[in-house]
């Protein structure tokens, strides 16, 4: 197995605050990689540099190969990414959102079009596939933002928690859709507040007050907090350091 | 790779359907620089038509009818009172039935056939003060033309009007304004609406996305920019066809010079928008941002409406970085006088600096916060 994203002491600092303090970690490719932590604790801003739009004060990371300080473009080029905030255009319609999005990475018209095929018949969007956006239900929209991060097949894919705000059922499909990729080697990089869905992942890891507090498999982390629940473990680690508590499920 | 298509194509695509979709903004930008041109062009003259004229002559004579005549005849002044004593004059003024009083000395014929100074009284309701000025510039333009006729048949003849002010028959005040409007419509086009569609993608997280994909800050600017340029270089047409169809506003310069001249305003007003979207926290700021700080200068402090000239010096200072004011004084040069590059090349020369300075700074305030 190779590795995906690969994490050396990556810091980062606002003036004299630590936002990111010296965190590592590596993610296999393929993985489901649950990044967890309350509000404030430094998840975003670390997701940020992975990504490319924050520079690290020190450390090094790379995303799918490529070294984010160095070469930021390659990474770019390699990830989708899928933000808490809806992020399609909701004046256009479902094929023009895929359009645009296929454009952007560079895919071939013939490209666009079979994906985009495959990608409405796989959400059963037919009917929708000429209609604007914004008439679509919530939970459509998330799945359709999660296939339209998909559509040029990165190797790595963040996600940043993308089920706020759905209904039980779609959460479940949703996380399906991310087994889906993650079987066919996609990497799936996500933040949640949902310590259910903390569950589902292969591998987490905790961050308390920008430092990583926990890590490894959710039967592993319990067992090594002799903790039932991951709600136990997370409660544990959160409320000494005084930060508020998640909204957890 | 044909069918390859570039990131930047499909940025423009998305760019024209946003555009195109939003049916009550473009109705309202297309129809825009037409509704200006005639509004601006009917309400904002400074010529006067139908002026109401007041006749006082005392004695009537030949000389004193044929003046009054020239004044029935021009289609500017309708006589509503002609008397033989003043009285009559001062309850017209009164109840507002009156602008003018023209006021003829007695014996007013055989004072001019002596070749002594005749004076003649105009008498203006002068409670908008620049109106009151114009309507007499109006008078004493016909009483001179009068004289000057009268005078070719050998005579020497000298009515002596209060008012010596050079007037041009075919000043049209309409013809200065187009200048500005198009200056106006460009600014509206480039700088709000940039503003307002950039912004909107960061409050709503587009931008991100768009940030952490392979496109490039200047192909998201670049993108944003192109559609509304296209936009307002119609509009400039617009704004022309407009005031020549309605006003007959002369074109007498190069219109591929003015159109240069626009698109190079424009892309100044484009990167002003770009600039006021990456600092504005949310779409209603950089609105207003957008209206206060391009807006409200382009109307009142580039000439447009006001003179430059008549603005206190330290307000005068404040207008050299004013895009609209440099852009207005090419677009009255190209259209009024027909004046090409040897004329301009100074007012296109700092259109050009604010452009590239404009430029650096909303590209640098664009890249994805990499500090």
């Amino acid at each position: 197995m190779t590795t995906a994203i690969d994490v050396r002491n990556l810091t980062r600092r606002f003036g004299s605050f630590t936002a990111v303090e010296s965190i590592s970690f590596d993610v296999r490719q393929g993985e489901v990689f649950g990044f967890l932590g309350a509000n404030g604790a430094g998840k975003t801003t670390a997701i940020k540099m992975l990504i490319g739009l924050l520079a690290p004060s020190s450390g090094q990371a790379s995303v799918a190969g490529f070294d984010v300080s160095t070469n930021p473009d390659d990474v770019r080029r390699h990830i989708g990414y899928m933000s808490q905030r809806f992020s399609l255009y909701e004046d256009l319609t479902v094929r023009e959102n895929i359009t645009l999005y296929g454009g952007i990475y560079g895919l071939t018209d013939s490209e666009i079009r079979d994906r985009g095929d495959a990608l409405i018949g796989t959400l059963q969007l037919g009917r929708s596939s000429d209609e604007r956006v914004e008439s679509l239900p919530l939970g459509w929209k998330q799945k359709l933002a999660f296939s339209v991060a998909m559509l040029h097949e990165p190797a790595v894919v963040f996600l940043d928690e993308p089920t706020g705000g759905v209904d039980p059922i779609t959460r479940r499909q949703f996380w399906e859709m991310i087994y889906t990729v993650a079987e066919r080697g996609t990497t799936v990089f996500v933040t949640t507040h949902y310590l259910d869905e903390a569950e589902y992942c292969d591998r987490i890891s905790i961050m308390v007050d920008g430092r990583i507090a926990a890590m490894g498999a959710p039967a592993e982390v319990k067992q090594r907090f002799g903790a039932a629940t991951l709600d136990e473990v997370f409660l544990g680690l959160v409320r000494p350091a005084g930060v508020q508590t998640p909204q957890s499920a | 790779m044909a069918d390859r298509r570039s990131a930047l194509h499909a940025f423009i695509v998305k760019e024209m359907r946003h555009i195109l979709r939003d049916r009550q903004t473009l109705t309202i930008l297309l129809l825009l620089p037409l509704a200006m041109v005639v509004l601006f062009g009917y309400a904002l003259r400074n010529d006067i038509t139908d002026v109401r004229l007041v006749v006082i002559d005392p004695t009537p004579d030949y000389a004193t009818i044929a003046l009054r005549n020239r004044f029935a005849g021009n289609p500017r002044f309708e006589i509503v009172a002609t008397s033989q004593t003043p009285d009559l004059a001062e309850p017209l003024f009164r109840r507002g039935d009156a602008d003018l009083a023209l006021a003829f000395p007695p014996r007013f014929a055989e004072s001019l056939s002596q070749g002594v100074p005749t004076r003649l009284l105009l008498v203006g309701d002068a409670s908008d003060p620049n109106t009151g000025s114009t309507m007499a510039a109006y008078a004493t333009a016909v009483i001179t033309s009068y004289q000057t006729e009268i005078g070719a048949t050998g005579q020497a003849v000298r009515i002596v009007p209060q008012l010596r002010m050079r007037f041009n028959p075919t000043l049209e005040s309409v013809n200065l304004f187009v200048p500005g409007l198009i200056a106006l419509v460009l600014t509206l086009i480039t700088a709000l609406m940039t503003s307002i569609s950039l912004s909107r993608e960061k409050e709503r997280g587009t931008l991100e996305i768009l940030l952490v994909s392979p496109l490039h800050p200047w192909q998201i600017i670049l993108g944003k920019v192109m559609p509304y340029l296209l936009l307002a270089l119609g509009n400039v047409a617009t704004a022309l066809l407009a005031a020549w169809a309605v006003f007959h506003v002369p074109f007498r310069g190069s219109l591929v010079l003015l159109l240069s001249a626009s698109v190079l305003y424009s892309m100044v007003g484009l990167s002003l928008g770009v600039l006021i979207a990456a600092l504005a926290p949310s779409q209603r700021a950089a609105m207003l941002a957008a209206l206060a700080g391009t807006m409200l200068p382009n109307a009142l402090l580039s000439g447009m409406i006001f003179p430059i000239a008549s603005l206190p010096a330290w307000l005068r200072m404040v207008t050299y970085v004013v895009p609209a004011r440099w852009f207005i004084v090419i677009a009255r040069g190209i259209m009024l006088k027909g004046v090409g590059l040897t004329y301009l090349w100074k007012e296109l020369a700092v259109l050009t600096v604010m452009l590239v300075v404009l430029l650096i700074a909303a590209v640098r305030s664009f890249k994805p916060r990499f500090a």
